[in-house]
């Protein structure tokens, strides 16, 4: 079984846009791989050759581990490329106005929590980070909290996903693959799958 | 049982078990694969020593990195040609069908499913890319998956997910000539966001969908995921059974008419609940482009693109960055805008009817000069009919490029990229920064009449006074 995911603690990074699309994360030219390495080095790499001073290259943010981003954030491809940069990067939870649902789904397998908080509540956390990028940030799930220094913000995650880390099930593989005999009494009553005999 | 709607019922018939987390495991019954989110799935059931078990409910094809000049192998690129021989191996040693290079059923995934007849009304379709809502257009519940997810269902045929939430997209009324269902669909995402579907399925429904042909049904639906929402479909009927009676994956004669029967009683009855419902009439749909980074920010294409202060404040600071990139200023008409190449391909619209509408554009017309124009059929199927009809002769008269199958410059893992501040007009589905394949190219969404229309004129045109 993997570890149980209950809470998660490390300096922060803020990047507080919105519809923030998993193209810009890693870029497509990046996905012409047969393995995950290495993509960390390339998370945001357009978006920080036109921004010098994006937060991925900011010396005081180096060695975060918990990303303060905005609404809607990982919308577009399904690419877990995306994610896998982020982790590779050093990311280990996100704490977001909304995400979008294959990049939720994506980073629940790999053991990443995606947590939502209000727009004035991720400012207030990006104040916090800002002022201090040493300080240590907490996800919380059991609380359904964030902290960081003195600033405490309640935050939510779906409650399926928030299960299967904080019991440490997020690894559906092996799970899923249990039900082998249950997998194969659901098809028999599927009519695509005996002739359409209904 | 007849207020239940098309999804739930799905739903029900595929759900194996609740999971220790609440999630449902929900069996698959197509599982469509291609060579970029595939190597390292498999990679993950050789690491675990698993097997696939149900290996003929998986296809694969290759689309995205294929290039569309020369296909002759090994590939220029060497990591290209590294994902190519990886899925051959990996279909080889797991049993799975690979429609390659040289089998004329291959092109972009969610082209060939529909059109073999894999896709059918009442399954559940998984493929490890987030455009696999097109599929829902057969009344099919279709979802997008990451890598992680494409080894659950490779090792086992089912996957965790939690179920989301049903609302109805009503469009009633007629659409207006030159209104194609890329504007249908891009004007549902202005309206409700690039977020809005979040937590929800799309079913779609109403005089305008159940007008559609197949085609521009799949267009509709490919783009649910735009809009957020987990999938996104339309409840099958007479034109979905008619699309698929003959097609080489179909059953077959009495099992077709005992299918068809089937196929035609899932659909979500009058008196259907859902839990959340938009009506849009049908008449307030323009010829609709884009003119910033996310599919939500367009106009009709007669508009000016919306002033700053238009939006809700939150919206702000977003819609200022997009007009920062694009370069526009608010207030500005969208018609006019200079292109610099033309685009018309992809699973949005890439199929036969859709080099049809452009063929009809360019017929007889020039290519403007210093516009780089591409027409890139969905699939080999596609490129096939088209010449049949003569479109290729068409659009090389006109000055287009003539490429074979692929996914070509919808996405940037292929030769066909953007250069440096090109702007382009695309049928494709994303406008995101960099996503054409330079990091600081622009890309206007639209349908593939006007991407034609853009392209003999050299800017964007209004398709009803194109003449
Ligand atoms: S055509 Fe574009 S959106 Fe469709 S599968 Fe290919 S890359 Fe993805």
């Amino acid at each position: 079984m993997p570890a149980q995911i209950a809470s998660v603690t490390g300096t922060g990074i803020p990047l507080l846009l919105d519809d923030i699309d998993t193209d810009r994360i890693i870029p497509a030219r990046y996905l012409r791989c047969v393995t995950f390495e290495g993509l960390g080095e390339h998370a945001f790499e357009d978006d920080r050759k036109q921004d010098p001073s994006h937060p991925f290259d900011n010396p005081k943010f180096q060695g975060a581990s918990v990303l303060v981003a905005g609404r809607n954030f990982g919308c577009g491809s399904s690419r877990e490329h995306a994610p896998q940069a982020l982790i590779r990067w050093g990311i280990k939870a996100i704490v977001g106005e909304s995400f979008a649902e294959i990049f939720f789904g994506n980073c629940t397998s790999n053991g990443v929590p995606l947590v939502t908080a209000s727009a004035a509540d991720l400012k207030q956390l990006a104040a916090a980070i800002e002022a201090n990028p040493k300080a240590a940030v907490t996800v919380d799930l059991l609380q359904q909290q964030v902290r960081v220094g003195t600033v405490t913000v309640p935050c939510q995650m779906q409650a399926g996903a928030k299960q299967a880390l904080v019991s440490g099930n997020w690894d559906f593989l092996g799970q899923l693959v249990d039900a082998a005999a249950e997998v194969k009494q659901t098809s028999g009553n599927i009519p695509y799958l005996n002739g359409y005999k209904v | 049982m007849s207020s239940q709607n098309l999804f739930n019922r799905v739903w029900d018939l595929h759900t194996v078990r609740t999971l220790p987390s609440g999630q449902t495991q929900l069996f698959i019954g197509l599982h469509l694969i291609h060579e970029v989110t595939s190597p390292q799935a498999f990679q993950m059931l050789r690491d675990r020593g698993l097997k696939v078990p149900y290996p003929q409910r998986t296809f694969a094809t290759v689309d995205h990195i294929i290039p569309t000049l020369s296909q002759a192998r090994p590939f220029q690129d060497d990591l290209a040609e590294q994902m190519m021989s990886a899925i051959e191996k990996n279909c080889r040693e797991f049993g799975v069908t690979l429609l390659n290079l040289d089998d004329n059923r291959q092109g972009i995934v969610h082209v060939v499913g529909p059109e073999q007849g894999l896709t059918v009304p009442g399954m559940t379709i998984a493929c490890g890319d987030s455009h696999t809502s097109t599929h829902g257009a057969f009344g099919s519940i279709a979802f997008g998956i990451g890598t992680s997810q494409v080894a659950d269902v490779l090792a086992s045929q089912t996957m965790a997910l939690g179920r989301p939430k049903v609302r109805r997209i009503l469009v009633n009324g007629k659409l207006a000539k030159g209104v194609y269902a890329k504007d249908v669909v891009l004007h549902i995402i202005r309206k409700l966001g690039v977020n809005g579907g979040v937590g929800y399925a799309y079913e779609y429904a109403g005089d305008v969908f159940s007008a559609m042909t197949m085609e521009e049904r799949m267009t509709v639906c490919n783009m649910s995921i735009e809009g957020g929402a987990r999938c996104g479909y339309i409840n099958p009927d007479q034109t979905t059974v008619d699309y698929i009676k003959g097609r080489p994956f179909a059953p077959k004669s009495e099992e077709f008419e005992r299918a068809a029967k089937w196929w035609l009683s899932l659909a979500s009855g009058p008196d259907a609940t859902f839990d959340d419902e938009v009506s849009i009439p049908a008449e307030e749909i323009q010829p609709t482009v884009t003119w910033g980074i996310n599919p939500a920010q367009s106009v009709g294409v007669s508009e000016a693109i919306p002033a700053v202060d238009s939006f809700p404040a939150a919206d702000q600071a977003g819609v200022r960055e997009a007009l920062a990139f694009m370069e526009f200023q608010e207030n500005q008409p969208i018609q006019g805008t200079k292109i610099n190449v033309a685009f018309i391909g992809s699973c949005t619209n890439g199929r036969i009817s859709d080099l049809r509408e452009a063929a009809k554009v360019a017929q007889g017309h020039k290519v403007a000069s210093g516009v780089r124009a591409l027409v890139v059929p969905g699939s080999q199927q596609v490129l096939a009919q088209a010449e049949k009809e003569g479109l290729h002769e068409i659009f090389k008269a006109a000055g287009f490029e003539w490429r074979a199958a692929g996914c070509s410059m919808c996405l940037a893992m292929n030769p066909d990229k953007l250069q440096g501040r090109e702007i382009c007009a695309s049928s494709s589905n994303r406008n995101f920064k960099g996503r054409q394949g330079s990091p600081t190219g622009r890309t206007l969404l639209m349908s593939p009449a006007m991407v034609a229309a853009a392209a003999i004129k050299g800017a964007v045109t209004d398709i009803r006074e194109f003449a």
